[in-house]
Order: structure tokens, then sequence, then C-alpha cells
């Protein structure tokens, strides 16, 4: 295997290793001096200093034991639901913290003896091996291209024309099965995109109270969430019609609106805006009273409620949809039908 | 064929038992002709080099506590109410996939360690990945023959972004939801097709019942499985090639110098997958990692401030955040480019790395092979290249986190946003010029060394009075470190016309070559090596200075 063996005879103690080999200039000075020669460790020359990095190895190992032994203890003495103060990490489960403290110390120090063992007491002899190179010899290049002329020749796959190309053509439409396999992963899209479950006459229920929202309700300053009536989180698909109709209402001074539809849309400055981004569909959420500007805090759009939802910072694409509001005879807010656009992340069909 | 049997009877019984049991495996698989091939495998040994180990290691470990989560987790979406022991939790509605890791992490004993050490070792592993993916390819040790192994190695970091986001993704809590809803966005964005992938991959309209249940096997069987073959033909191929080495006393292009496999590497090599587990273990008792019963479990109407995913993950965050948002409307349909362009970016940018193996190969016309691994300086251009690429990664990064950036450092979003949109284009060139003066510079400072020899830090007085800096030599060692690198010369395009005075045809892509390979090879690249004449004559001349 090694090319270079270096006995032992030839090899000197660190103290009597010569200085460099610069002094040696030969033909070229910057040639390879070759592998230098190996210096012994203390372990090698001294037995004692081999038991003494032996003992630290067997230490290193029976901690780990210990801690092992610890783990199963801590596993059953500990309950699960104690929590302790561990400085500076704070209050934290004492199970856990045991668990993975002695699992730690049980693994890195079985770690920690087999390097030990390697650098102090097995041989640190640096060999070399020799590397050959990964291109074949021509010879065998010539005999596998050989082989392969041969075995072409042979299943005439050249001179059959006619049943290598119906292959071809066999071979490329068979895949198509798997890929019609695939059509029942989910309905086509249809229009489902464009509607959400408002509608006409569908009161604005407060998401937290669950009751219907009042005009009054809405005080100037505040970003209120709302949801459409007749709509529970027990529902089946409430999900999946959440992420859709989600709402909030903030309410301005009628003459801040600077956008006339958005103006016409609102009942007595109270605005119904999606609470879905229009980049790629996160709630928004933070709204700052002075300027009236809602962010996203997934990608920091931004967008003006005084201004019909326009976009004026980020990587949104269009303006919030608005949903058209009126107070109904009871008092009640109450949407006036549906948002007249797709709400959400823009697409393809959405035009 | 007789003879050896009879021999081998007559020693039958006599043989220690390892030794018959090694004869019984190698009658069947023939161990021994593996072994003597690998068994004193030579391994080079430098610090760099484990970092690949580490890689490996958080991999197995990952499989391990993954394992174990999958005997408690429900991947599963339909709603439950909870009413485990986590209080705060008590009665909210939740996905039976979101409760189970509540369970996981409250009721198992040791669940919540598997948990956090599965995370953990998660981000170390891509960590490690990154950081080994660079030490390749600064050293040049992706040349041939390793460049399939290079794209091994960069098919498992880009699978593993992908294995880690389906993994955070599937407790259902409200931040990997929120990821999920990006990933909505996202399918929307393809043009034509976008709708049609989106209801088919959710099975119909965001979020749905199925997405969990789909993505389980796709995180626990498909892409680990994927990554595992990988995985083994990367390591494979490391013992086929041997190992890399740096130039040194001793090294050449033709030998591999190092401690054997049996004992030093594999003692070494075992007990460093211990080291890692037991780190990640300690890490992971005393650093909570995705408390997914604060985040609270997943509503497409809520959401809390300060979503980031996880940091493989920021780069793609920083694209589609500062991305202005285009959207090209016309003949009824929409353009999503401000999602799309950074969704297709994202890749793009990645795969500039993955192929560059072969580009550079390209360029230089190098059809050697190469063993001694480069010193970055010596190689400006690639060297450049490379921090320019990770220039614009770094830049990403940071809007990925802009706002956080903005709220830690008291920094307009706004600001940080247009930083990095600027900073993206401009940052990568910035690095690039900064890159190879630098490199230029540390080669001039070589070639110094080598005829100068290395400042001493001791001042000499001479007799006339005038104080100069004693120089030590190098040792040959040190000298042939210095200058063992080639300097070979960029490659030409040849006269412009033939021996008949007619213009030759010369195609663009050559023309392109001739140039970038004046870029790697040309004398902007270059500090022409010390001659041993040059040293030569200042060692025999006369003083230091």
């Amino acid at each position: 295997m090694s090319s270079h063996e270096i006995s032992e005879a030839e090899e000197k103690l660190p103290e009597e290793r010569a200085q460099g080999g610069a002094t040696a200039v030969a033909e070229d000075p910057f040639a390879d001096p070759g592998l230098p020669e190996h210096e012994h460790r203390q372990q090698d020359i001294d037995e004692r200093a081999a038991q003494r990095s032996e003992r630290t190895v067997a230490l290193l190992f029976t901690v780990s034991m210990l801690a092992t032994i610890a783990f199963i203890a801590s596993y059953v003495a500990l309950p699960v639901d104690k929590y302790i103060y561990v400085f500076p990490i704070g209050h934290i489960s004492a199970l856990n913290f045991a668990l993975g403290v002695t699992l730690g110390i049980a693994l890195f120090a079985i770690g920690a003896g087999a390097v030990h063992w390697a650098r102090t007491l097995m041989s640190d002899v640096e060999v070399a091996d020799e590397r050959h190179a990964i291109e074949a010899s021509p010879e065998v290049k010539a005999k596998v291209l050989e082989d392969f002329r041969t075995g072409a020749q042979e299943s005439g796959f050249g001179r059959r024309k006619l049943a290598r190309n119906t292959l071809f053509g066999a071979l490329a439409l068979v895949p198509l099965s798997g890929v019609v396999l695939l059509r029942d992963l989910g309905p086509l899209p249809g229009t489902k995109l464009r509607h959400t479950t408002w509608a006409k006459g569908k009161r604005l229920m407060n998401y937290n109270t669950m009751q219907p929202l009042r005009p009054e309700d809405i005080s100037v300053g505040s970003l209120t969430f709302a949801m459409p009536e007749g709509m529970t989180e027990e529902d089946h698909d409430f999900q999946t019609e959440i992420a859709k109709a989600a709402l909030m209402l903030v309410r301005l001074q009628p003459d801040n609106i600077k956008d006339k539809r958005e103006l016409d849309w609102s009942h007595d400055g109270i605005v119904a805006f999606s609470k879905i981004c229009t980049h790629v569909g996160c709630p928004i959420n933070l709204y700052e009273q002075q300027t009236h500007h809602v962010l996203c805090p997934c990608h920091q759009s931004t967008f003006d409620l005084s201004d019909g939802g326009r976009v004026i910072f980020g990587p949104a694409g269009h303006a919030l949809p608005q949903l058209r509001i009126k107070a109904n005879d009871q008092g009640y807010l109450e949407a006036m039908g549906d948002f007249s656009e797709p709400v959400g992340p823009a697409y393809w069909e959405r035009g | 064929m007789s003879t050896a049997t009879d021999t081998d009877a007559q020693r039958r019984g006599k043989a220690p038992a390892g030794e018959r049991v090694a004869d019984w495996a190698d009658g069947r698989l023939g161990i021994y002709s593996l072994a003597r091939a690998n068994m004193r495998k030579i391994f080079p040994d430098h610090w760099s080099f484990m970092l690949g180990e580490v890689a490996l290691y958080s991999f197995i470990i990952i499989i391990l506590t993954g394992v174990y989560l999958t005997l408690f987790f429900h991947p599963s979406m339909e709603e439950v109410v909870y009413h485990g022991p986590y209080v705060p939790m008590q009665g909210v509605r939740m996905s039976e996939a979101f409760a189970s890791t509540l369970d996981i992490s409250f009721e198992v004993r040791g669940g919540l360690l598997i948990r956090q050490i599965h995370h953990w070792a998660a981000l170390v592993f891509l960590c490690a990945m990154f950081v080994h993916m660079m030490r390749v390819f600064f050293t040049g040790a992706f040349r041939k023959p390793r460049e399939v192994n290079w794209l091994f190695g960069f098919l498992l970091f880009f699978l593993g972004m992908l294995t880690g986001f389906t993994g955070y993704s599937l407790p259902d809590d409200l931040l990997s939801g929120t990821g999920l809803r990006f990933i909505e966005g996202v399918f929307l964005s393809i043009p034509v097709v976008g709708t049609y992938i989106s209801m088919f991959v959710f099975g119909g309209e965001f979020p749905g019942m199925d997405l969990i249940p789909r993505l389980y096997p796709v995180h626990v069987l498909l892409l680990p499985g994927i990554m595992l073959g990988l995985l083994v033909a990367h390591l494979i191929l490391v013992f086929y090639h041997k190992h890399t080495q740096f130039p040194g006393a001793g090294k050449t292009n033709k030998n591999v110098v190092g401690m054997p496999l049996l004992p030093v590497y594999m003692a070494k090599a075992g007990g460093f997958f211990f080291l890692v587990f037991g780190v990640i273990a300690v890490i992971s008792a005393i650093a909570t990692i995705n408390p997914i019963w604060t985040i609270g479990p997943y509503r497409p109407d809520q959401v809390s401030t300060g979503a980031q995913p996880d940091w493989y993950m920021g780069f793609a965050e920083g694209l589609v955040r500062v991305m202005p948002g285009w959207e090209i409307n016309a003949w009824g349909h929409t353009l999503v480019l401000g999602v799309f362009i950074p969704i297709v970016a994202f890749p793009l940018v990645l795969f500039a790395i993955g192929f560059y193996p072969f580009i550079e190969g390209w360029i230089t016309g190098d059809k050697r092979e190469h063993h001694i691994l480069d010193r970055p300086r010596n190689a400006p251009t690639r060297t450049a290249f490379g921090v320019a690429w990770l220039t614009a990664y770094f830049v990403m990064l940071v809007g990925g986190g802009n706002d956080l950036w903005a709220t830690h450092f008291n920094l307009s979003i706004n600001s940080i946003t247009w930083f990095v949109r600027i900073g993206f284009f401009a940052g990568p060139v910035l690095a690039f010029i900064a890159t190879k003066r630098i490199c230029m510079g540390l080669q001039r400072r070589d070639k110094d060394k080598v005829l100068h020899g290395r400042e001493t830090g001791i001042i000499k007085r001479l007799p006339h009075g005038e104080f100069v800096e004693v120089h030590a030599p190098l040792t040959q060692e040190q000298m042939h470190v210095l200058t063992q690198h080639e300097q070979p010369k960029a490659y030409e395009l040849g006269p412009e016309v033939d021996e008949n005075g007619v213009p030759r045809k010369v195609g663009a892509s050559q023309k392109l070559r001739a140039r970038l390979s004046k870029s790697y090879y040309g004398k902007d690249a270059f500090i022409p090596k010390p001659t041993s004449e040059e040293y030569k004559e200042i060692t025999s001349g006369h003083g230091h200075h």
C-alpha cells in the first residue's frame, strides 16, 4: 500500500530535528523536499505518558457511561411537566434540560475519548498512497468500444429503424398514463378564486365577539377585523373560506378619503378592505393610525387605506380589494355584494 | 481447487471466531478484496475537511430523530379541540398535526428533546453543507475528476432546503402555515398553469385538508430517499477519487498523504460523529427552537410580526421581499412578475454556482486531473467570483430579514429594501474587484516572502547607524508551498488570418472563451512566480534589504 516507508532508525526526536531545509539550496530552491521525517510524540517514547493518555480516554468513556445512567434516571425520575429556573436560560422544562445535557455528555464523551485515543495513542505516521488515473487505458477503451459496437450490431438497433422508432414512440407515450393519473389531485380552478363567502345583505361579524358590527362600534384610529355572517369556526371549510373572506375595517374622516369610489363604497367614513395581501396572501395586521397605512408583516407591502387601498411600498402588485358596505335598517353594517375583484395574490386568469 | 478446500477444512475450528465470520462473508460478498483496497485507505488531514463530515453526521442525526418523531406525529388537517396539559392552548381549535406536535412537546417524555435535536440538526446540516461547499469551491477541489461529485453535493444542498421547508411546514403552526400560503402565491404567479398547479397541490383551494398529509410522505420518504441515494453516491466518489490534499512537503498530484482509515481516520471520524451529536443534543437542551406552542395553530386570517423562515430560505425570502410589485395586465390575463421573477431567480442564482465547475472547465480548457488544492489567492478570478456570489447571497439574506434589521437597528425598512435592491447588483461587482485586488496583493506578499524571507520583528542596527528588520529565510517546505502552483497561459484565439491571408472564422463562443480565459489566466490574474534565478541572485547577494 504505502510507497513511502520510514524505518524506525531514521526517525528523530523533536529536539533533534534539523532546522529547516532552506540552507540546502540545491539546483531548485523551491523543490519539494519530500515527506518530512516523523516526529515522535511524547506518548511514543514515554510509556508513562501513554498510560496517562489511556487513563484520560478511559475516564472519558466512563463519564459517558455515567451520563447514560443519569439520562435513564432523569427519564424515570423527572415528571414531564416540571419547570425549573436555570441561570441564564430562564424557566425551562426540567426533563428536557436533564435529558439533553446527559445525552449530550454521553455522546460527546465517547467522541472525545475516541479522538483523544486516535491523537495520542494510535500511530501518527503519515503515509503516502499512490493515485491512479481515473481514465481507462487506451486498450481498455478500445475493447469497450469494440464490445459496444458488436452488441449494437447484434441488436440491429441501427438497421431495424421501424422497430427502433416505434420503440421510441411507445416509451415516449407510456409515461402519459402517469401524468393522467395525477388529474384527481384536485379540482379545476374554474372561478373559485373569484368568489368569497361575502354576498349582498350579509352582516359584518366582529371577529372576536362574533357579534354583528354597528357603525358606532368602529372608532377612529382602530383596526377592526370582521367575517361574514353565518360563518363559524366549526364549519368544515372554515379555513378555506376565511382564507379569502377575512375583512378589515377602519374609520376615516370622510373628507380624508382621497379616492372617489372608496368614498362611495364606504359608510360614514367606515371602509372595509380585504385582509388578504395582494402579494402572496398573508393577512395584513399592522395599521398606522396617523397615515391610514396598513402593512403586511410577511413582506412589508404597504397599502394606503385612505386612497383606495393603493400600494405605496413593497412587493405587492395591486391595490387591496374593497368591500362595498352600508348600514341596514336595524343599524348593522352589511355587505352590498361580494368583492368586485378576486382577493389575494394575482394569478394568470385574474386579468 | 480441491487442495484449497482441504486446507480450509483443516483450519476450520482453529481460526478465531471473527476470522471465521469474515471467511463466511468473504465467500458470499467478497469482502476481503473490498477491504484490501479500502481498509488502510489514506485520508489527508486538514481542519476544513471536517465540514463535510459535520454535514454527513447531522444528516444521520436527522434521520434517527426523524424516525422517532414519525412514531408520534399525526399528519392530518382534521380539526380537533385541544384538551392536553398545555394550559394556554386548552379549548383552542387546531389541526391534528398541530395537536400531535403539542403532544410530542408536552406529553411524550423526551419528545421535545428529539424534536429540537431534529430541527437544530437540520439547521446545522444546511449550514455545514453550505460552508463545505464554499471550502470545495475556493480551494478548487471541484476540478476534474470531481465535477460530478460537486454536482451531487450541490443537489444535496438544494434538496436539503426543500426537505427543510417541507419539514417545518408539517406542524401546521401559524408561522409554517404562513409559509405555505406564500407557496400558494408562488404557484399562482406561474403563467398559464399557476392556478391549476395550486389546485392540484393543495387538493383544492388553500389551505384545504390535503396538504399536510401530502407533504408528509414527501418529507419523510421521497426527498430523504433521493438524498440518501445522492449521499451514498457522493461518498463512494470520495472514496473512488481519493481525497484532495493541500500542497505541502511530499504531497504531489500523484499521491495522497495522510493517515490510514483503520485505525486513525476511523477513530477520528467515528468519534467526530459523537462530538457533533453531543453538541447538538446540548444545544437542544438549552436553546428552544421553533416553539410552536407560543406561535399557535394556523388560521389563514391571522399572522404574527417578525415572520421569518429558517435561515436557508432567507435568500429566497429576500428576493420575494425586495422585488418591486410588477404586474402586467393584458388581454384579460395577468403576468405576476413581482412574484414570478424572484422565484425563478432563486434557483438560477443557486445553479450559477452549481454548474460553475463545468463553466470553469470550459473557460480554462484544462483536461488534467487535479488533486492538489489551490490556495484561493492563486486563482483570483474564481475566488472573486465566489466572493461576489456570496455577497449577493448575503445581501439577499439581509433583504429576507429586512423587518428585523429595521426593528433591531432602528432603520427605515424602505431604506433597507432599497439598499438590498441596489446592493444585490452593485455588491457583487464591488466584491469581485476588491477580492481580485486582495488576491493579487497576497500573491505579491507570497513572492516577497519567498525572495526575502519572513519578517521576524527583530530590528537590527547596522554599523553605519541604519536600522533594518531581520528577515528569516523560509524553510524549503514553505518555499515549495508558495511556489508549487501553476500559472497557465490564457487561451488564445490564434492568428486572425490563416497562412494564405484569408480571415478565419471565429465563433462568438470562442471569442467569449478567450476573453474569460484572459480574466482567469491573463496578466491581471497572476503576479509572476519567483524564479530560482531571482532567488539565487538575492540570497547570494549582499545583506537583507
